[in-house]
């Protein structure tokens, strides 16, 4: 099962290195990470998206993290309400004659635009994962030169609903 | 001037700095090897004259053991020190070992000046990648100003909540930088690590409750009961419910060995009453053991019918091997005081005494004893009969090292240094060695492995350097025994490079370190002269020649559950 769970640590050097190399040696495969500084100075956020075979590795992932001395907090967010966010960049080959075709296509996603050359465009979206799958699997006729996603990025939203009415929502089932 | 304080010296630089920081910390013998990286450190452990006594090893890997043993009997962190590169690399098996057996290490190596970090300079290794994984934390030093703050935290770390080993990595640049103004600033904030050490009142309420209803109880004693000082409350907790108790490798010791509820070891080499006890309880609470797989066997045949309390400092053990109905994280000792003040209906357990008593009786260990050549066996147990079981006793690994758990019988905490998670042969001699420096008025025995010595022997040096009485025994087969057992019990007999063609003469080996050497070939001359030998004021080697093909009994072969032993019975 795909599990998102985020992890704040201290800012500091090595603690990247200490949280991926704690999940290969204990043999979690990481689909994604990413890490950028929170709105407090010194402490970073990690979002993992992380496969895990059942609840008692689930634990052991959460509990050997939470052990790191860096790692300040723990949290799986998959189930709870949450926004969640992947950047992608993509050169899609492309003559003149085709941007237009490829601008329609990209509009609903509300992706743009963001370099044109003469054989190609690159093109920004952002939103969740499977709203950049959809895009990359449209674009991919077209012939991609180059693709770079940033891995998912998420927090739980301002307000969670109440635990009697929640039915368990997962962007990631 | 205070001794250890080198105020002789201004301004300081940051080795200075180091040595004052530990004095700080009470430290009173350090462990370790100079080199190009580590330089400015020793010339202030010189300039700082009776600071600590510093224990010169002849390798990385004997020092760092005999800081292990020191930190195992003294409870005390072992304090290491080791240059760059080569010096830190040869720590890596140590740091490893006291990681898996939760042992406070604080260990110091030098590093390539921070200009040249990352240029494959001359001895330059890549500290903080190699020790991430085994340490339970680690520093490289950046600024001169950080470091009192990090050796407070160094220590802090290694040896609260789980003990374990932390690296400080320090530049050369930064310890030999000098500094007329650094404020001796200790004061630390670790947000990220604060181990829980009071139980949870429900899960206590709710382990109490089992207690009274169980039939077939077992408690499981692991190192968690000696790191957490509750060998006394666990004895008061155990003749008040009268439970019959178990204990793993590391946790031996931690309840007295020949106390009437004591089944002996459990696990692969452990009593047949002992894993049947596992097998067949309906309540099993482990305090303070992780599971370990040699002590389990098969998970599918562990505790299949019990309800499993786990009390563990550490609550990433908690649940991750076996399937935890009770986890309760705490230190053991408050644990075990919550529930001794909790229950108090003594529950009637005599059907279950009377199957383990019949256990007891029907499968004791035993071996057979050839009168007219020594076995392993044989050899600690009249060991343990001459040195009356008071001993601190530290081993290798192998047969010898199971030989010694079965029958050398401990009654109290903390004399028992063994390497029970990673299994590092070498460990025996050098951790005996730091066992004497910790506690110089006892009697410490190392029980050694032939193959094993010689992988660390070299430490010899220091028992004659320091006048160390510790007793070597070599329990001596000519083999890899244990690799030779495996080899004609699941590789038919097929003994691939297990046994030894040629051996050192150990007497003589001895003797080139002007230490007594003794070589022992029979019985009679072994009961003869070992009272003599044991009672002699300086260190001792004896070469205990034993019979090549005596096995460890009984066992649970690889795969195998705990109900399935075999040579449970002659």
């Amino acid at each position: 099962m795909k599990r998102i769970i985020t992890a704040t640590v201290q800012n500091r050097s090595g603690v990247l290195n200490r949280v991926t190399g704690l999940l290969q040696r204990r043999q979690f495969n990481i689909e994604s990470i990413s890490v950028g500084q929170t709105e407090t100075p010194g402490i970073s956020k990690m979002t993992l998206v992380v496969e895990v075979e059942d609840n008692q590795k689930l634990e052991q992932l959460t509990k050997q993290l939470n052990k790191q001395i860096d790692v300040l907090k723990v949290s799986d967010i998959t189930d709870k309400a949450i926004v969640a966010r992947e950047l992608a960049l993509i050169k899609v080959v492309s003559s003149s004659q085709l941007r237009n075709e490829i601008q329609g296509i990209i509009e609903p996603f509300r992706a743009s635009i963001i370099d044109v050359s003469k054989d190609s465009l690159s093109i920004q979206v952002t939103g969740k994962p499977e709203k950049i799958e959809a895009l990359i699997e449209l674009l991919r006729p077209y012939g991609i030169k180059e693709l770079a996603r940033t891995g998912l990025t998420a927090f739980l939203r301002g307000q969670q609903p109440q635990v009697t009415e929640f039915t368990p929502y997962s962007l990631l089932k | 001037m205070k001794p250890g304080l080198n105020t002789g010296v201004t301004p300081k630089n940051g080795a200075d700095l180091l040595v004052e920081a530990l004095v700080k910390e009470g430290v009173d013998t350090v462990f370790g090897y100079p080199g190009g990286a580590v330089l400015p450190i020793y010339d202030a452990i010189y300039r700082a004259g009776n600071a600590f006594t510093h224990i010169l090893g002849r390798h990385e890997q004997g020092t760092i053991h005999a800081a292990e043993g020191y930190a195992r009997v003294s409870r005390k962190p072992g304090v290491v020190f080791a240059t760059s590169g080569p010096g830190a690399t040869n720590l890596v098996t140590g740091i490893a070992d006291a990681m898996m057996d939760s042992l406070p290490l604080v260990v110091f190596t030098g590093q390539v000046a921070t200009g040249v970090i990352g240029t494959d300079a001359f001895q330059e290794a890549d500290v903080m990648g190699i020790t991430t994984p085994i340490t339970k934390h680690n520093y490289q030093v950046q600024t001169i100003t950080d470091l009192p703050r990090i050796v407070k935290e160094a220590f802090h770390i290694a040896t609260t909540g789980r003990p374990g080993p932390v690296v400080v990595d320090i530049p050369k640049d930064i310890s030999a930088e000098i500094s007329s103004d650094v404020e001796f600033d200790t004061s630390f904030d670790l947000p990220g690590y604060q181990p829980t050490l009071k139980p949870n009142p429900l899960q206590i309420k709710k382990l109490a409750d089992s207690l009274t209803k169980s039939k077939k109880p077992i408690l499981l004693a692991g190192a968690g009961v000696l790191h957490g000082k509750a060998s006394n409350r666990l004895l008061e907790f155990v003749e008040k419910f009268q439970l019959p108790v178990t204990t793993t490798l590391l946790g031996l010791g931690s309840f007295p060995g020949s106390h009437q509820n004591h089944l002996g070891m459990a696990g692969m080499h452990g009593t047949f009453t002992s894993n049947m006890a596992l097998y067949e309880c309906d309540l099993l609470i482990n305090i303070g053991a992780r599971f370990d797989d040699r002590l389990t066997g098969n998970l599918q045949h562990f505790a299949p019918n019990a309800t499993v309390a786990h009390i563990d400092i550490d609550p990433a053990e908690i649940g991750k091997n076996i399937t935890t109905h009770i986890p309760i994280v705490s230190d053991a000792n408050e644990a075990l005081k919550q529930l001794l003040s909790l229950a108090s209906e003594t529950p009637d357990h005599e059907q279950w005494w009377e199957l383990l008593g019949r256990y007891q009786d029907e499968y004791p260990l035993w071996y057979n004893n050839p009168k007219e050549s020594m076995i392993g066996q044989w050899v600690l147990e009249t060991v343990h009969e001459v040195t009356k079981g008071e001993a601190i006793v530290t081993t290798d690994v192998g047969q010898h090292q199971m030989w010694a758990a079965q029958y050398y019988t401990l009654e109290k905490p903390d004399r028992w240094v063994t390497s029970g998670g990673l299994g590092t042969m070498g460990f025996g001699f050098p951790s005996a060695i730091g066992a004497q420096l910790a506690k110089p008025d006892d009697l410490v025995v190392a029980i050694v492995g032939d193959g094993g010595f010689q992988m660390t022997f070299q430490e010899l040096s220091i028992l004659q350097e320091r006048n160390l009485p510790v007793k070597v025994i070599i329990v001596n087969n000519q083999a890899l025994g244990m690799v030779r057992q495996w080899q004609e019990k699941f590789y038919e007999e097929r003994y691939s490079e297990s046994l030894f063609a040629i051996q050192p003469d150990f007497v003589k080996l001895a003797d080139s370190y002007s230490i007594r050497g003794v070589k022992i070939e029979t019985q009679a001359d072994f009961e003869a002269q070992l009272p003599e030998l044991m009672a002699y004021d300086g260190p001792v080697v004896i070469d205990c020649r034993v019979l090549q093909q005596e096995n460890v009994y009984p066992m649970i072969a690889p795969g195998k559950g705990l109900h399935e032993m075999i040579g449970v019975k002659p």
